[in-house]
């Protein structure tokens, strides 16, 4: 598959179900979605245009939430497609992409930890790098005031 | 009745400590369960507080053996993020650095595999080779590892014309060795017999596990981001991505073998390419925005994804190491192998293995510790048995 069969696959199954299209290069594609859309997109990618799952990112903002952002490649293209959700954090959490996906286990793990958010669904939600002492409810990434 | 092998957690000098939790009925692995964060150091947050030129250096020292491939991804990031350019030849004097860097990691690690087989002839003989990839390493940076040459928009130090041919017959004096190497494996029954269909991961479950490098490479996906996503020089030079489709020990040490041979190519042809000219692109600032580099580190894709305000600064620093990826697919590799094969398995995805210390064995419930040494004893207990079997 080429790029543009990837791109218009997916805009194909979407339909603009987003609120942000954009490429920062030829290469490197951002697409800001609703939460409740994410294993939709996440199963679509995977499955239908055979993406490969990097890693996920989340970044505590100023803006009183949580940014994730899921990233895929895809196998023989260059492209590296990123999935933004914004989480508030009166709400912190949000379905697991492990549920679908084997290896978003650990990097879900990690930003349970480090953020505090919960992954509704999650396999195996314990803690991956913090030791067993760790007080409840300290979250190391976190810029709360 | 299963019972429950602890081996870990480890010294906390090694780069990646982890803490396998092995269970085995009798001598088979039944289950095994991966603990990790022994020697979580921050780095993403203290890359918060460095100035752009500064996480360069941090990051360099995420890992100790392929400690240029976290630098590579890092300016791919920054470059991303800036839309720069760096010269044509910054680019292949990174590539050049970046395969040496592959040479030396491949070697250490088959160097390793070779002791924990019981076959420490062909350690000595890879890591007195390795020697003098570093030498090479040495002259064009002045370290023999953590070489500080990257810096966005190009790199630190040129390599000197008078030095070209001597990186030359260095090169020329390994050739032979990595036809011994080939030789040492394709030729010894024994060491077929100890790694041919052991800890075998399959297409579906590399996918599953989103595996990268030799380790996906031996499974038959071809993940490798010098091609999939050219960087560098890469793109100028000929060579060929390593594919096996066994997933197997084997496959895993010929995918890093076959990657020798290019890797020396690849060097050659960059230093033979490489015209004159300027190395730097004089980056004054960065603006705000985000960036993503991704590059083949030994082990496979390292990826970083920055975030900028604009100030000198990331405001976020996010690292994807490949063994987080490759060392998790363990849990299913092992199942179903005995624990003499168990430390094959482990180390065959390359996890910086080597100075694991310490392990615990709980029998019926009381703790006894016993040294990894005892593990490595196993596995060369079972190469003498396969000696014996095939009379050699």
């Amino acid at each position: 598959m080429t790029w543009k069969e990837v791109e218009i696959e997916i805009r194909k199954k979407f339909k603009k179900r987003w609120k942000r299209w954009y490429a920062h290069s030829p290469i490197r594609v951002y697409v800001d979605i609703d939460t409740a859309d994410l294993l939709e997109w996440g199963h679509f990618l995977i499955e239908k245009v055979s993406a490969r799952f990097i890693t996920a990112s989340a970044m505590d903002t100023p803006r009183n939430e949580i940014e994730i952002l899921y990233h895929f490649a895809f196998y023989g293209l260059p492209q590296v497609l990123s999935l933004r959700v914004c989480v508030p954090k009166e709400k912190l959490e949000i379905e697991s992409m492990a549920r679908i996906l084997k290896g978003a286990e650990w990097i879900e793990r990690e930003m349970a930890e480090l953020f505090g958010i919960r992954f509704i669904g999650h396999p195996n939600p314990k803690r991956l790098l913090l030791p067993e002492d760790w007080p409840e409810g300290k979250y190391p990434l976190r810029r709360d005031p | 009745m299963s019972e429950v092998i602890p081996v870990g957690p480890y010294h906390p000098l090694q780069e990646e400590p982890e803490f396998f939790r092995l269970h085995v009925e009798g001598e088979v692995v039944t289950k095994l369960e991966i603990e990790l964060g022994y020697n979580h150091r921050g780095i993403e947050k203290l890359a918060e507080s460095q100035t752009w030129d500064q996480v360069v250096f941090l990051v360099e020292r995420i890992c100790g053996i392929c400690s240029t491939s976290h630098p590579s991804a890092s300016v791919r990031a920054m470059e991303d993020l800036g839309h720069i350019s760096p010269p044509e030849r910054a680019q292949y004097i990174r590539t050049i650095i970046c395969e040496l860097e592959r040479i030396h990691s491949h070697l250490l690690w088959l160097g390793l595999a070779g002791h924990f087989l019981g076959y420490n002839t062909l350690w000595m003989w890879t890591w007195k080779t390795r020697e003098w990839v570093c030498d090479i390493l040495e002259k064009i940076s002045g370290n023999r590892q953590s070489y500080a040459m990257f810096k966005v928009g190009g790199v630190r130090r040129d390599i000197a014309e008078e030095d070209i041919p001597w990186i030359f017959s260095t090169l020329d004096k390994l050739k032979p060795y990595l036809d011994l190497f080939y030789g040492a494996v394709m030729d010894d029954p024994v060491l077929h017999a100890r790694t041919k269909g052991i800890g075998v991961l399959t297409l579906e479950q590399a996918k599953a596990y989103c595996v990268v490098g030799p380790t996906a490479r031996a499974s038959g996906l071809e993940v490798d981001i010098r091609k999939e996503d050219p960087y560098f020089a890469y793109p100028w030079v000929k060579w060929n991505v390593c594919v096996e489709k066994e997933g197997d020990v084997f496959a895993k040490v010929m995918v890093r073998i076959r990657e020798l041979y290019e890797s020396v190519h690849i060097i050659e042809q960059c230093l033979r390419e490489m015209k004159p000219g300027p190395i730097d692109a004089q980056v004054k600032e960065l603006p705000p925005g985000e960036g993503i580099g991704r590059a083949e580190a030994p082990r496979g894709e390292v990826y970083h994804y920055i975030v900028s305000d604009g100030s000198n600064r990331p405001v976020r620093y996010k690292v994807r190491a490949p063994s987080y990826v490759n060392v998790f697919s363990n849990e299913v590799a092992c199942v179903g192998y005995s624990l003499a094969d168990a430390v094959l398995i482990l180390a065959a995805v390359d996890p910086c293995y080597c100075c694991t210390e310490r392990m615990t064995v709980i029998q019926k419930g009381v703790a006894s510790s016993i040294q990894w040494k005892d593990l490595i004893r196993l596995s060369h207990e079972k190469t003498r048995r396969v000696q014996k079997r095939i009379g050699k």
